[in-house]
């Protein structure tokens, strides 16, 4: 830039002192700001968190858990990558499977030969493992893959919860005996023999009243990861990665029989999914899918009435910009019966700022629309985020968030992300390649981190109480699950971590607030209800929530719908939608209660 | 007659030269445009254009009211257009002021930082350095891929060497690539990293904007051609080094510690005479 004419010193002056200003704010900015990974946890302690927001979740101890996550050993050709290959498969899925009106829970882990527990809530604050009893734990057994995660429905309607626990490797599908023993019907079930799932669901996907099953493809399933016939298992892009592997649809056709149906449904995608959700987005009774998929954007599936599947994600902006999508959980934040979706991915400062998304329906749009409102709403900056779930746990009546961060924490102070972040920016035939990938050499990569809750201050407005709320050590976590353990009428949390033992909080609340419970039970749909949606009316609020199948990042909830009513002591009406199209009200629920519901019947 | 087809001829020959004027003078601009309008319907790059629209927005009225202030005249705006789309481009943020302020930066830097009428770092370079390197809280560089697929980086490689060629820094450009392959080469032999893995981050459009726009930028190179090799030389080797020590945006930084060093000292010792 030539200047022929000379500013006069006032202008040079000026213009410089703006320009010093300008550069000092980053500074300045950097200064005040504290590195939200070394933030204390429980700096304000109990009372406090009691006081100010009503809750406390404490790492309860003495429940008899024996449990420790351990990783896979893959194909030598991996050895270099291999806690990065090898970063998932802590999961957690909640179900009473006895039928005893306590809560029990299922953890898997990855390593061959290690088993999966199942604890038994033994109702006065202890678990037991009845998995090796049960003969639901050892499953992962040589050259037959490992467990990544696993969740219940009833599949044969008989009032019992069944098990599917999918794997890299093959998939394993339990019948539940009168709540006394399990049958393996992996054989018989008609499912294939090998998959690469991290994620599943069950949903009723043609309203017939049998529970159907949508399995998320990892990587592709023809690999095998420890007999790798070459190393082009890698995902083809950072952004753009077609060569994940494919998802499946297993129709049930009763018996315990499941017939796959999927890509003549219209689910052909073949990206690297991690999440899955199952929803009916514009009420026509028909559950609808929400895809979260790493290395690539997430997608949207409009189920047309049961025919088939269209996917929406460009038009719905939902599946616009690519980014690691994590998990998919769902909520009616705002009170207002929308329900927002909550999409996990990578934050990493300074290298990778993909944040969080909070997809919410676009006011009076024709069509099928959302708005990612994650940063005016407070919830965009987690870590390296996996499972997320909703729930209230002030019982204020909201629904509040609790978030699962960290990848791998290895060596302190020395991080992989240079590394990473080199080849993750190159093209496809570099990157699609493991051995072009540089060697971890036990460093860490966004270790460390700590797990995020979030308070939603009515209207869906979220304020980070972390450390105020819990003091929970920095582990890897991966999948969480809320579940009123106790039957206190409060939920607690589950948190299964990588590599790493579960973590079980209990919510220590200040008792002020009142809530209550509802289990559901199908005749014309599915016996565990699972798509029903259920508003709950009280002193001039409402909120839906709806039972589902499988939620969140390797993850499943309690059956049990769980609504916080804050101080107020009554219901108005309780209004359930039931898959089959039927729908029921009930008034005046009473409080502090968990009330089961049959579907039809009115005395219920 | 004749005199009428001449005059008509005369015409047609000057529309054309006043529209190739206006391609040579405005190619880079026209070429970036269309990159980020294709990146983005194709890949979604931007997650929405309102960054985009603001810090050009934020660029233009920077350079527009300093640009008065300084010289007196309503400045052509390519320049600070260039300059916005180029850091709405590479920075990344879950905020809009991060980009405004990159922009506003990018601008006064050249108004400030100057040494004998010319400014010495390339605008957006420094803006785009400065704060990825104090907020890093905040802003993070772009590591985006244009799709998986190499036809269009074929085609970006080729439309940009276009534009380098016909700009007369085609030799920056491709003493940069060499130079780079080179030092690849060097560091996956001392850290033990594939090759490839080293070479990778040229195939990304982090790179291609580097090196079509950034390092060949005209105001901010050096005068001679044997300069203007040496200098990308060692913003090369800077950038080597920086690798070696694990520095993400390392070009970025490498190009903001060498370019105005080189710009300088040709300034101070090979410059006949100020710039009018």
């Amino acid at each position: 830039m030539n200047m022929s004419h000379k500013p006069s010193l006032a202008i040079q002056i000026l213009v410089s002192a703006l320009f010093l200003m300008l550069l000092s704010i980053p500074i300045i900015l950097g200064l005040k700001l504290k590195d939200p990974e070394v933030k204390k946890s429980n700096e304000k302690g109990k009372n406090d968190a009691l006081e100010l927001f009503g809750f406390y979740l404490e790492e309860a101890e003495e429940l008899g858990l024996d449990f420790k996550h351990q990783s896979p050993k893959l194909d030598n050709q991996l050895d270099h990558i291999l806690p990065q290959i090898a970063s998932v498969g802590a999961s957690v899925s909640v179900c009473d499977f006895n039928n005893d009106g306590w809560n029990d829970f299922y953890l898997t882990t990855s390593k061959i030969k290690e088993s999966n527990a199942l604890y038994q809530n033994l109702g006065d604050g202890t678990f037991e493992d009845v998995a090796g009893e049960l003969k639901v734990g050892d499953i992962n057994k040589t050259g037959t893959g490992v467990s990544m995660g696993s969740i219940w429905a009833d599949i044969d309607n008989d009032g019992f919860e069944d098990l599917f626990v999918y794997k890299w490797g093959k998939p394993e599908l339990f019948l539940n005996i009168q709540g006394n023993e399990f049958k393996s019907i992996s054989k018989q079930s008609g499912l294939p023999s090998w998959i690469n799932a991290n994620s599943a669901i069950w949903f009723d996907y043609n309203n017939d009243g049998n529970i159907d099953l949508l399995v998320g493809g990892y990587y592709k399933e023809g690999i095998n990861l420890w007999q790798l016939e070459n190393t082009l298992i890698m995902p083809e892009s950072f952004e753009y990665a077609n060569n994940g592997g494919r998802n499946y649809l297993f129709e049930n056709k009763g018996n315990g029989v499941f017939k796959e149906v999927g890509q003549e449904k219209g689910l052909a995608s073949t990206k690297w999914t991690l999440a899955l959700g199952a929803m009916d987005f514009n009420n026509d009774g028909f559950q609808d899918l929400f895809i979260a998929n790493d290395y690539s954007v997430d997608e949207l599936y409009m189920n047309m009435a049961g025919a088939e599947f269209k996917e929406i994600g460009k038009e719905s902006r939902i599946g616009y910009a690519p980014k690691s999508g994590m998990n998919v959980s769902v909520a009616d934040v705002k009170n207002d019966g929308k329900f927002s979706i909550y999409v996990s991915n990578i934050t990493e400062m300074g290298i990778l700022l993909q944040g969080n998304n909070l997809w919410q329906p676009v006011e009076n749009s024709d069509q099928i629309e959302f708005k990612n409102n994650a940063g005016v709403m407070g919830v965009e900056l987690g870590g390296w985020s996996y499972g997320s779930q909703f729930g209230d746990l002030n019982n204020d009546g909201y629904q509040d968030l609790y978030l699962a961060n960290g990848f791998i924490s290895a060596a302190k102070n020395n991080s992989y992300w240079y590394d990473y972040s080199k080849i993750t920016g190159g093209n496809k035939s570099i990157i699609s390649d493991a051995t072009n990938w540089p060697a971890m050499e036990g460093r860490s990569q966004s270790g460390y981190q700590q797990n995020k809750v979030w308070v939603n201050n009515s209207g869906g407005v979220f304020a980070d109480v972390t450390e105020y709320v819990s003091g929970l050590p920095p582990y890897d976590s991966r999948a969480v699950a809320m579940v009123d353990l106790w039957n206190r009428g409060v939920l607690d949390v589950i948190v299964a971590n990588q590599n790493n033992v579960v973590s079980v909080l209990k919510n220590l609340t200040n008792k002020v607030n009142n809530w209550v419970e509802i289990s559901l039970e199908g005749t014309e749909s599915n016996k565990s209800a699972i798509g029903a949606k259920v508003t709950l009316v009280w002193a001039g609020h409402s909120q839906s929530q709806f039972v589902s199948g499988g939620i969140g990042f390797s993850s499943q909830n309690q059956r049990r719908i769980h609504f916080g009513i804050g101080e107020n002591t009554s219901i108005e009406k309780l209004i359930i939608q039931w898959p089959s199209g039927k729908q029921q009200v009930i008034e005046a629920l009473e409080i502090n209660k968990i009330h089961k519901i049959i579907e039809g019947d009115e005395n219920s | 007659m004749k005199t009428a087809e001449t005059l008509a001829e005369g015409k047609k020959i000057h529309i054309i030269g006043r529209v190739g004027a206006f391609l040579q003078r405005y190619m880079a601009p026209l070429f970036i445009s269309l990159i980020l309008l294709v990146g983005h319907l194709s890949f979604g790059i931007l997650e929405g254009y309102e960054t985009v629209v603001i810090t050009i927005g934020a660029s233009i009225l920077v350079d527009l009211v300093v640009g008065k202030l300084y010289t007196g005249k309503w400045k052509n705006l390519a320049s600070a257009y260039i300059s916005g789309i180029s850091v709405s481009i590479l920075i990344r943020s879950t905020f809009i002021w991060p980009y405004v302020l990159t922009a506003a930066i990018s601008i006064l830097s050249k108004y400030v930082l100057r040494y004998r009428g010319r400014h010495i770092w390339n605008p957006s370079n420094f803006g785009i350095s400065w704060m990825l390197f104090f907020a890093p809280m905040y802003v993070a560089g772009l590591s985006v891929q244009w799709g998986n697929n190499l036809l269009p980086m074929a085609v970006i490689w080729m439309l940009g060497m276009v534009i380098v060629y016909r700009a007369k820094r085609f030799h920056v450009t491709i003493t940069y690539v060499i130079s780079f392959l080179v030092f690849a080469f060097i560091r996956s032999f001392i850290t033990n990293d594939p090759f490839l893995a080293e070479v990778a981050p040229l195939t990304g459009p982090m790179y291609q904007l580097f090196i079509f726009f950034m390092i060949t930028d005209p105001p901010t190179n050096v005068r001679s051609k044997k300069g203007q090799i040496l200098v990308v030389f060692i913003v090369a080797l800077v950038e080597f080094i920086l690798r070696l020590n694990q520095f993400v945006y390392a070009p970025f930084y490498a190009l903001a510690i060498v370019g105005p060093v080189a710009k300088f000292i040709d300034l101070r010792f090979f410059s006949q005479k100020n710039v009018k």
